[in-house]
């Protein structure tokens, strides 16, 4: 399979490792923080751990829309839907995230009309067939979803369809990695960039993580050779002294970004003045809200919205997985009280959070390898 | 509707609720098919319902499926199904010659299986009370001799056998319900693994451990069951799993691991490892079973898991299905 096969190349995978090796200080400890859940996940599915050194260490980032998003909008989303009989659509990926009174999945258990969709414009096509219910697509996403629920928005507007409204949660990146940076207990030494998000935004916006805090960035592609290569290319970096900011992923991402889709952007959204992420906390400027122009297809203008606040169970360290600060390992709900079919934080649903993802491929790999070491003792 | 996708909760419906208050032996592990005693003779025992929508898909539909799940639940039990009862369930309104299509393609599974249908019931149910019709069969068989299916006597160093590519079942099912915008030349792959498993009982009956077919939750699923049945851990080499690449492109797109997608035409076959060759020859020699392949061992470890390795030297852990596959967007 073209632009897959080559990426998962063998002798190509061993060569960038062996060069990592090579270029690694031994007497340095790496840590490397990969921003988007694309990336997190893929660390695991290939299982790139086993062929990195000990001294680098993979930070999972913030780059998990459905980890990030706080589960009140959650439980906000379910309310319009159950309360004004509304249709309400989403991706995969929230189906299964808890709000305080269930998730999507179990709401269409009790007989909410919940619908799997897979674009914006899939929903708006219900609603296209569907003239007598309302359709309300629960948004979410960074950068790399928000230009197709903007398209969709402008389509609705343009046609004039009345039963259609969006409840927007998406997000933007840059502020959620300055917030990161920010942290006081965050000592990073490199980012592996988004490599969607670039898509859209282009590799400009990260000039000054490397300018002002003088860490280096390469924006990868999602196959291991994409990320290995952008681990020699950081590690290069580094050892040089420099901080730039590169483009790995040059086949999918232009520098400048997709013109046309930031068009749309601007065209529908606006910044909110702040906006809460889940383990983050309010974070100023870093999400979209629908212009007053596409008020009339703006959920939560339309319908009355209870506002829920959720405080994540206290036992729960979220905040400090989503931060690198500690491992999903380290939670004292992981791997008991929290698992992927009972997961109390939102790192544990997406298959893109860092608790699921080291859950599903790594949990019991480890559990495997200390019973195989302690039988040899 | 988690409890009814394959993966652990149905297996924890049944563990915890049905095998307790229902089985005469809740500890027994659960096979596909019942060894039954009736004076003195064994007779296997299996029954499966099939829900599917839509009706018809390409390279099949739900009455085949019907005749094939439940011949193929006998076969990877080490029995040849004999005879046949099915129940159906059809929704008011449901048009006649979609009825009597579904009828036909069910005689042709029954022909191409050597197996007789001798009885059955029928219920209609109001409009909207069912996907326009739900089949359930019920198959008896003999067991073949020779042949002795069971978890517990799988041992480290046994291969693991797959009788032809995954996914392709699941996807296409996927794809048929056209809510996804994509198409592929893809069709399911149900058919009667019966005469693959006759060629290779003849060759290597005595090496056979263990059998199952993949079907919901897919060979991810099935080897888990296996791992945590027998206690040990099943390791598998990545690039020896044969995959369409239409399948591994959907899936790529979708975000789906193929080892959780749905099969009905394929069966995995755990084997000692001196009647391996002898099994896969077997197979190789014998229509429709030109793409089986080893795909990987059994080993102490990860105990009661499932590990895949990769050629560069990753390796990953690869659990049960939780719930439904579900497509990753963002």
């Amino acid at each position: 399979m073209r632009y897959v096969d080559e990426f998962r190349d063998p002798e190509l995978i061993t060569r960038a490792s062996e060069e990592i090796y090579r270029l690694a200080d031994p007497a340095r400890h790496y840590r490397i923080m990969e921003v988007c859940g694309g990336h997190t996940h893929a660390i695991y599915r290939f299982g790139l751990k086993d062929v990195l050194p000990s001294n680098i260490e993979l930070i999972h980032g913030p780059g998990c829309p459905v980890c990030v998003l706080p589960m009140g909008r959650i439980d906000d989303g379910l309310a319009v839907a159950r309360n004004a009989n509304v249709i309400f659509a989403a991706f995969g990926d929230m189906m299964r995230v808890p709000g305080a009174h269930g998730s999507p999945l179990e709401h269409k258990a009790r007989g909410t009309d919940v619908r799997i969709v897979y674009s914006p414009a899939d929903a708006l096509q219900i609603a296209r067939r569907n003239r007598d219910r309302h359709v309300m697509f629960f948004a979410i996403g960074f950068e790399t979803t928000a230009p197709s629920t903007a398209l969709t928005l402008m389509r609705a507007k343009a046609e004039g369809i009345a039963n259609f409204s969006v409840f927007c949660n998406h997000v933007t990146i840059i502020p959620a990695i300055r917030a990161i940076l920010d942290s006081p207990d965050m000592r990073l030494d490199a980012f592996i960039g988004p490599g969607h998000v670039s898509t859209v935004i282009g590799c400009r916006p990260y000039e000054w993580i490397a300018r002002n805090e003088g860490k280096p960035v390469v924006t990868s592609g999602f196959e291991p050779l994409d990320l290995l290569q952008s681990i020699v290319m950081l590690l290069r970096q580094l050892q040089a002294g420099e901080a730039r900011v590169e483009n790995q992923y040059k086949r999918v991402v232009p520098w400048e970004g997709n013109r046309a889709a930031l068009k749309a952007m601007a065209e529908v959204f606006q910044l909110r003045p702040y906006f809460e992420w889940r383990g983050l906390g309010f974070i100023s400027q870093s999400a979209l809200k629908i212009r007053d122009e596409y008020a009339e297809w703006d959920a939560e203008q339309r319908f009355p919205i209870p506002g829920t606040r959720v405080t994540d169970p206290k036992a729960a360290q979220c905040g400090e997985v989503l931060k690198g600060v500690l491992k999903p390992a380290q939670c004292k709900l992981f791997g008991n009280e929290c698992t992927p079919e009972h997961p109390i934080g939102a790192l544990m649903v997406s298959s893109e959070g860092s608790c699921a993802a080291y859950y599903n491929y790594e949990h019991r790999k480890a559990v495997a390898m200390v019973t195989s070491i302690s039988s040899v003792a | 509707m988690a409890h009814g996708a394959g993966g652990k909760a149905s297996r924890r419906l049944v563990e915890g609720l049905f095998a307790p208050l229902l089985f005469e032996n809740a500890n027994a592990p659960l096979g596909d098919a019942a060894n039954v005693r009736i004076d003195g003779a064994s007779v296997a025992i299996t029954t499966d319902s099939f829900v599917v929508n839509p009706l018809k898909f390409p390279g099949g539909s739900i009455g085949e499926l019907a005749v094939n799940g439940t011949m193929n639940d006998l076969a990877v039990s080490g029995a040849k199904g004999q005879a046949m009862v099915a129940t159906f369930v059809l929704e008011e309104g449901l048009p006649a010659s979609v009825l009597e299509g579904e009828i036909r393609a069910m005689a042709a599974a029954l022909h191409r299986a050597g197996v007789v249908m001798v009885g059955g019931d029928t219920k209609v149910v109001e409009r909207g009370k069912a996907d326009g019709m739900y089949i359930t069969t019920t198959g008896i068989g003999r067991f073949m001799p020779r042949v002795t299916i069971d978890a517990r006597s799988v041992r480290p160093g046994d291969k693991v056998i797959l009788s032809g590519p995954i996914g392709d079942h699941g996807i296409t099912i996927l794809l048929a319900r056209g809510e996804l915008d994509l198409e592929a030349d893809l069709s399911s792959d149900t058919r009667c693994v019966l005469p693959l498993i006759e060629a290779m009982v003849d060759e290597a009956a005595p090496g056979i451990r263990w059998m199952r077919d993949p079907t919901r939750g897919g060979v991810a699923t099935s080897l888990n069951e296996l791992a945590r049945d027998c206690g040990l851990g099943i390791v598998l080499s990545e690039e020896e799993i044969p995959m369409r690449d239409e399948v591994r492109g959907a899936c790529e797109l979708l975000g789906l691991d193929p080892l959780h997608s749905a099969n009905e035409g394929q069966f995995l076959a755990v084997v000692a490892p001196e009647y391996a060759d002898a099994a896969l020859n077997a197979l190789n020699r014998t229509e429709g079973g030109e793409d089986a392949f080893i795909i990987g061992e059994v080993r102490t470890e990860p105990a009661c898991g499932v590990l895949v390795t990769t050629r560069y030297g990753g390796s990953r852990i690869v659990d049960m299905l939780v719930g439904d596959p579900l497509p990753r967007i963002c």
